[in-house]
């Protein structure tokens, strides 16, 4: 396994073969896995809330709506094409189920949806995605091959 | 709004913090029959990806206690701690010996949520002393996962209109023991306003 870069919350990175891009504890954060298959690299963007609405971006990373974006150049100046690129998602979760929930309980479905949505209006097709539920997820994205590796605590590892 | 903390308000936060920490060690040391020591030994503001290291990483397994909080300034308050932290305060709370719990059953997870109950009990009563806004609790809700995910929903109502959170680290003390949670208060956006200005610091 090459060289493992971590990714924060409301971080991005991007990086080529053999790096892994590792990204700890999605909860109602989104995970987002780009992969270009001939160049070799990929992309990886923890992601916390669907969109700035019109709020000062000072870390782009932390909406869908710009750290998309921002992550495809990242990927296109280590020699990715985005008409190849493809996409996995993880995370998402309802961490709390409350008796009276607000719309912000909803932080997780809204995540998934924002994400989905620029996917498609970028034309970067959805090819894996393990979202929802009320569990913690780990991902590990390896750029030699673009599998990518979803840890949980208490609901198994699987390989997407 | 946040990034202008002054010194003074954290004193005053503490303040607030302190007097519910004496109230929520008194309402505990009578549940369970003995003393118990509380206190604030600090009021932080953190970045939000800087959060999960409070609590160990953002790998670690925690227990968080979510609480809605009604009033004149809806906020939601989440506490949470290491789960090997939980486990020793469960120990006290049930009176076992220490070390006996391990798993997070149905009695553990009740008793673990009522002492969440009565800690935001007690640090509300001292914030409705101080500001008379009124903070109801609503019934809490338990997430046992890795801290980045337990953190990331509070952290994700927080980032929406700041890049910092709140945190009051609570310091309990008994039988020897010293355990170490944090409170997260997340005002909605004008709450935190109105919460300095009834304090008398706005």
């Amino acid at each position: 396994m090459g060289e493992v870069r971590r990714v924060g919350m409301a971080d991005l990175a991007a990086g080529r073969d053999p790096v892994v891009l590792v990204t700890i504890g999605l909860g109602s954060c989104v995970g987002v896995a780009l992969y270009d298959d001939q160049a070799k690299v990929g992309g990886l963007a923890h992601i916390m809330l669907p969109q700035a609405n019109g709020l000062p971006v000072t870390n782009p990373a932390k909406f869908a709506d710009t750290a998309l974006p921002l992550l495809v150049k990242k990927m296109e100046e280590l020699g990715a094409d985005p008409r190849r690129l493809t996409a996995k998602i993880a995370g998402g979760a309802q961490m709390f189920q409350l008796a009276q929930p607000t719309e912000m309980m909803r932080i997780g479905e809204r995540n998934t949806e924002a994400v989905l949505s620029w996917l498609r209006v970028a034309g970067i097709r959805v090819v894996a995605q393990d979202t929802g539920g009320s569990w913690g997820r780990t991902i590990e994205l390896d750029t030699s091959t673009g599998e990518l590796r979803v840890k949980t605590i208490a609901h198994g590892e699987k390989r997407l | 709004m946040n990034e202008g903390l002054s010194e003074f308000h954290y004193d005053v936060l503490r303040e607030v913090g302190n007097i519910g920490a004496g109230n929520a060690a008194t309402a505990l040391a009578q549940l369970v029959g003995r003393p118990i020591h509380m206190e604030v030994p600090a009021v932080l503001w953190v970045p939000l990806d800087e959060v999960a290291a409070h609590l160990g990483g953002p790998e670690k397994p925690v227990a968080g206690i979510l609480f809605r909080v009604e009033g004149e300034a809806p906020a939601t308050i989440l506490f949470a701690l290491p789960l090997t932290q939980a486990y020793t305060l469960l120990d006290i709370i049930l009176g076992r010996p220490l070390g006996a719990t391990a798993t997070l059953g149905e009695l553990e997870q009740s008793a673990l949520q009522e002492t969440g109950n009565i800690l935001t009990g007690a640090y509300l009563n001292s914030l409705n002393t101080f500001t008379h806004l009124g903070f109801r609790p609503t019934v809490p809700a338990l997430a046992v996962d890795m801290a980045g995910a337990v953190l990331d929903y509070v952290l994700a109502e927080f980032g929406q209109m700041a890049d910092q959170v709140l945190l009051i680290e609570t310091e309990f003390q008994a039988e020897g023991q010293e355990i170490t949670g944090y409170f997260f208060l997340v005002p909605e956006p004008p709450s935190l306003n109105v919460i300095f200005r009834a304090l008398g610091v706005g």
